[in-house]
């Protein structure tokens, strides 16, 4: 079995009309950047590889994500996360219950909370289980996110365009903690920007497309 | 051939509507009548009637276990339509009517179109009290009763004049007349066709008419043409001089004595002799109103109870029509603090405790005495009404 | 395979347009020949209503009264918007909305009709100290023959809804931005709005301004309280046809619904040519360059002019409050003599029933209406439907046909079909009305909804429903408990469904108010008139302040 993210041949119409092409391995713990101009389906690749695709898209090729075919499997099958550039951080959710959205089914209550605290620890956050995500700071809000995600246990990982909120002392910060955790659980990582600083910074392949 | 298929629809019905009772045994349309829902039609819009039908419903549920539901109308007529439509899309049985209170034309369109249920009326126990002697209760503008429908309140044509304005009663619609060429703008009636506005219209032609006779048979094109020449040319004269010179009319009683009320007017027609002291109770008149009527007498009529043929509960809406002729509901009616209406029932035929409850209520400050009412015109048969509400509509109601 | 939802949108539309669909059919088949109705006859009917002698009246009746509201009601939008334009002045207004909107229209009707009566508030507040009047004038203001108080009255009341409309469509279309593009090149605040910005309003409220027009010109209750008796509107004398115990007039009411119908879709056409006349004209101006210079004058008028309507509306109101406590109060007192709470223990205990049937209908039918388009929304979010104009029409077609033009129809129908009445079907046939306006009050903040919280949540290993019911039902609980708001108020509003598929048996607060209206017990109708109020302004407040408590620790969904 081969780890990673494979696009086998991937290749996204709309309309008929073919928009990308791509056929690229990411192994376990590297960064794939594709760069781009708007327009050129950035966001769309992202959409085909999570399962959100709207209508009048066709996609053909596969998407192999450590040896499973997910190309037909519903989003929340795939176990794929994504971060966008806004945090998205549910605005009726406390911190903890953002978290806890995110953690994997199983375990008692107890168990599960006890992750909870564990997690905001981790993130420097401990006692913020009942805030409201809304009075936090940017990066808080990032660590936030990205601590859902990783709860979430997933087996890759989309960021789009997932720093270019953030100011640039803080970005660097959020990058490393980002890439650091990525790499530690071994996921392969597929990062869309538009900055060409940002996609030297992640270090692995870049790609061009459009 | 029109008389066989009445007759076989009467056959018809009697084996397919069985469950419809029959009224000459009581015993049985009780015990029917039990834990049935009456939804009796009645227009809504004067408070002091649908408190009386709330206590009537109280009363026929602590006593017969009746359910009576007051279904509130801005028109009589929405409920014989109601049954009408319901015969046209052939609902024979259990129709949404039960009762409807009513009187003249919708009685004799209903009973025209066999869209009634009985002879019951004459079956109620509470009958023997009825006065059929002296008051006219069994028929209805001319039309025979048959038994189609039960009286259960007299009523006759007063008209209320406010005493701070007017100094003494107007007793002929000339006088009025003069009066209202005098004081241009502070009279006027109920837009027909409006029960009470068609009331006036025929008050006026009593009023007028040399001769009454006519009146009783069908109207023609020639005899109406004829008898009501008098009254197109009396209200020819008196509406520049109505208020808002006859531009727009208050849509109903109780409208017109809200205008009293508000002093935009100082005299007003009713079909209750009743109503001005009962109003003064509520704060709906000021207190120095008093009523009178024209010399010449004034119209009277009693109002009527009638089934529909498919009513649902037909047997507790003859509870409840039985009920209402009951010497304690017919008391309760008359007393002004409650409706103020008249009474059906021959005071001979009453027990002295039934006859002091009577005597015991106080008529109010503006109600007649029987005596000062004197006895009540008849009502015209009903063509003249339809033929008086269509030729005013074309002469007035168009501006 | 996922279950598809698809089949909600058009059980949505089945609910909204077959009731429509099915009482147009019995309204026209008797008409054809095609329905027997005993003793009528089509031919009979249509020359009796062409020999109806307040044909013409009436007809042109329903014509001035449908422009002249919607003029007005238009005219006084584009005023208040154009010159108030972030001002705290149309702050105020814009909280006023809700109240003003909810308002039932017979209450609403009624108090206008007591405050500018010549025996009205007004006339006694100023006598006779200022106008020598110890008797009330003998002056022609209500139910006039030009029908020119059910104008007013109607454009005052409907002026609320299409600025409602207007400010939900400035929020889509960026209006901020063109107009500081446009002011900056040298136009007035005033000029630029009307150039820029107007323009992509009215595209936004075009089907509510029709909406306006068709409902001004076939009013039954406003009419009946404001409007002329010498002869009524069309739509009021279709009415009395349809309730006349004489079979033949019912087919003449059908003839008349039938017209109607034709005035109103002849008027709907009018507007048309007329709205494309403007653009033309109003392209020349703004592509002429000219820079107008603000006139002084219009804002004070703007102001004044939409204080005074909703002030109108809202001492309307006050004055049913006070009808509600008065004992005798006779002209020219400003106030009751005594005030008394007799009127209240009088009518108050006769009020359970209808609020519990009010209350039943109004929340069975709004939940109704939500699950169905909720549903909706979501099988386009879902199943990537895009809402085409075409369907947007469809939404509003129950309130373009004239209820008086299908609902007597439909009561016909449902009497054949066994439906004979109860409170299924009054729920069934508010569904008619109240769906289109919860819809059009939920889906704008539904599609506003960032659907990468959706992404998030899937990718989060969240189902479908899991990001429905955990995360987007729950963000979206504002707009969801507003248009309940709305739901709810357009249920208890409604007067004509009511009673013609309630069979007279289903008495809710506004059945029994305007019954009451034709009796003219200002105490009585004082009473229900803020009973009915109250029974729709509650499901407003519990919107405003249901989602402070729930959020009040959630800044970002807490409304300002």
């Amino acid at each position: 079995m081969t780890t990673g993210l494979t696009l086998n041949s991937l290749a996204i119409s709309r309309h008929g009309a073919p928009l990308v092409q791509i056929d690229t391995h990411v192994p376990a713990g590297e960064v794939l950047s594709i760069m781009g101009p708007s327009g050129a389906g950035k966001s769309t690749l992202l959409a085909a590889l999570t399962g959100t695709l709207a209508d009048g898209f066709t996609t053909t090729g596969r998407v192999i994500l450590n040896g499973r075919d997910i190309t037909d499997l519903p989003t929340e099958q795939r176990r794929v996360g994504i971060l966008f550039q806004d945090d998205l951080l549910f605005p009726h959710l406390s911190v903890g219950e953002n978290l806890s959205f995110g953690l994997r089914a199983g375990g008692t209550r107890q168990q599960r909370k006890a992750r909870i605290f564990e997690a905001l620890n981790d993130i420097g956050l401990a006692g913020f289980y009942d805030r409201d995500p809304a009075t936090l700071s940017g990066g808080q809000k990032a660590r936030v996110a990205l601590m859902r995600m990783l709860l979430s246990e997933p087996e890759a990982l989309l960021l789009d365009e997932a720093f270019s909120g953030l100011d640039p002392e803080l970005r660097e910060q959020i990058r490393a903690l980002v890439f650091t955790r990525a790499r530690t659980r071994n996921l392969p990582v597929v990062m869309v920007t538009h900055d060409p600083a940002e996609a030297e910074a992640a270090g692995g392949p870049i790609l061009k497309i459009g | 051939m029109k008389r066989i298929t009445a007759a076989l629809a009467a056959t018809l019905l009697a084996t397919t509507a069985m469950a419809q009772p029959d009224p000459t045994n009581w015993e049985s349309v009780l015990e029917e009548a039990r834990g049935q829902t009456v939804y009796w039609n009645a227009w809504g819009g004067s408070t002091t009637t649908n408190d009386f039908i709330a206590w009537v419903g109280d009363r026929v549920a602590e006593e017969y276990d009746v359910t009576l539901e007051h279904v509130k109308l801005t028109d009589t007529a929405d409920a014989v339509a109601r049954v009408l439509a319901e015969q046209q899309a052939g609902k024979n049985e259990g129709g949404a009517v039960d009762i409807i209170w009513l009187n003249g034309e919708n009685f004799a369109s209903m009973k025209r179109q066999d869209l009634l249920f009985g002879p019951f009326a004459e079956q109620l126990p509470n009958w023997q009290y009825v006065d059929t002697a002296g008051k006219t209760v069994q028929t209805d503008f001319t039309i025979p009763t048959d038994g189609y429908e039960s009286p259960w309140a007299m009523a006759q044509v007063v008209f209320m004049y406010d005493t701070a304005d007017i100094d003494a009663p107007l007793p002929s619609m000339n006088a009025i007349l003069e009066w209202a060429q005098a004081h241009p703008g502070r009279f006027t009636y109920p837009q027909p066709p409006d029960f009470l506005g068609a009331t006036f219209l025929k008050q006026a032609l009593l009023d007028l008419t040399d001769d009454p006779a006519p009146l009783m048979q069908p109207a023609t094109p020639e005899t109406f043409d004829k008898v009501t020449a008098p009254l197109w040319d009396f209200l020819d004269k008196l509406t520049p001089v109505l208020w808002r010179q006859g531009q727009a009319y208050p849509q109903t009683g109780p409208q017109q004595i809200q205008l009293m009320n508000d002093g935009e007017i100082d005299l007003a027609i009713s079909f209750s002799p009743g109503e001005a002291s009962t109003a003064i109770a509520n704060f709906e008149l000021p207190d120095t109103v008093r009523t009178y009527v024209l010399d010449k007498g004034t119209l009277g009529n009693a109002s009527y109870l009638a089934i529909p043929y498919n009513a649902n509960a037909a047997a507790g809406a003859m509870v409840v029509a039985n009920f209402i002729l009951s010497p304690e509901a017919q008391a309760h009616g008359l007393d002004p603090l409650n409706l103020g209406y008249g009474t059906v029932l021959d005071m001979k035929t009453l027990s002295d405790e039934q006859k002091a409850a009577f005597d015991a209520i106080e008529l109010g400050m503006a109600t007649l005495t029987p005596a000062e009412l004197g006895t009540a015109l008849p009502e015209p048969h009903p063509s003249w009404m339809e033929m008086l509400k269509a030729e005013w509509t074309t002469r007035y109601g168009v501006k | 395979m996922r279950p598809s939802l698809t089949w909600v949108p058009r059980l949505t539309l089945a609910a909204l347009l077959l009731p429509v669909g099915a009482g147009l059919w019995g309204v026209i088949a008797p008409l054809l020949g095609l329905v027997h109705i005993a003793g009528a006859d089509p031919d009979q009917a249509i020359a009796d209503l062409l020999a109806w002698p307040g044909l013409t009246d009436a007809s042109a009746l329903s014509i001035t009264s449908g422009f002249g509201a919607t003029l007005m009601a238009l005219a006084l939008v584009v005023l208040i918007l154009s010159q108030l334009h972030g001002t705290r002045g149309l702050a105020v207004l814009r909280r006023l909305l809700s109240p003003l909107l909810s308002m039932p229209h017979a209450a609403a009707a009624f108090g206008l009709a007591f405050l500018i009566a010549p025996s009205g508030w007004i006339a006694r507040l100023f006598s006779p100290w200022a106008t020598g009047w110890a008797q009330p004038p003998d002056l022609l203001i209500l139910n006039d023959p030009w029908g020119i108080a059910l104008t007013l009255g109607l454009a005052v009341k409907e002026a609320p809804f299409l600025l409602l409309m207007s400010l939900a469509a400035l929020g889509q279309i960026r209006a901020g931005q063109s107009l500081l593009i446009a002011r900056a090149l040298g136009h007035s605040l005033s000029g630029a709005w009307l150039k820029t910005v107007f323009p992509a309003v009215y595209r936004q409220i075009r089907l509510p301004v029709y909406v306006v027009l068709a409902y001004s010109m076939t009013v039954v209750d406003v009419a009946m309280i404001l409007g002329p008796t010498l002869p009524t509107t069309l739509s009021v004398q279709i009415l009395r046809w349809m309730s006349d115990p004489d079979l033949s007039l019912r087919l003449l009411g059908a003839a008349g619904a039938l017209l109607q119908l034709a005035l109103v879709i002849g008027a709907l056409a009018v507007w048309w040519v007329g709205e494309h006349l403007i653009a033309a004209l109003g392209r020349r101006w703004i592509t002429s360059g000219a820079r107008s210079h603000g006139i002084g004058l219009l804002r004070p008028i703007a102001s004044g002019l939409g204080t005074a309507s909703a002030a109108v509306v809202l001492t309307g109101i006050a004055g049913l409050l006070v009808w509600s406590f008065a004992g005798q109060w006779s002209f020219p007192d400003a106030l009751p003599a005594p005030l008394t709470l007799r009127n209240w223990q009088r009518f108050g205990p006769a009020l359970g029933a209808p609020i519990q049937e009010t209350a039943i209908i109004a929340l069975t039918t709004t939940l109704i209406a939500l699950i169905l388009c909720i549903g909706s929304l979501e099988a386009e979010a879902r199943h990537n439907l895009r809402p085409t104009t075409r369907a947007m029409a469809l939404l509003y077609l129950p309130l373009l046909v004239p209820q008086i033009a299908f609902l007597p129809g439909l009561q016909v129908l449902l009497l054949n079909w066994g439906l004979t009445s109860g409170r299924w079907v009054v729920i069934l046939s508010h569904l008619v009305f109240v769906i289109p306006y919860v819809f059009l009050s939920l889906s704008d903040p539904w599609r506003a909804w960032d659907r990468r919280y959706g992404t998030v949540g899937r990718a989060l290993g969240a189902s479908p429903n899991r990001v429905l019911f955990r995360i987007r039902l729950p963000m979206l609980l504002t707009p969801i408990l507003t248009a309940a708001a709305v739901g709810c108020a357009v249920s208890v509003g409604q007067y004509l469904p009511t009673l013609l598929a309630g069979g007279g048996r289903i008495a809710t607060l506004t059945t029994e108010a305007v019954a009451l209206t034709s009796g003219g017990n200002r105490r009585a109708i004082g009473v229900y008139g803020i009973a009915q109020t109250c029974a729709a302004l509650i499901p407003f407040a519990i919107a405003l302040t249901l989602p402070r408590i729930l959020f009040r620790n959630r800044r970002a969904l807490r409304p300002e």
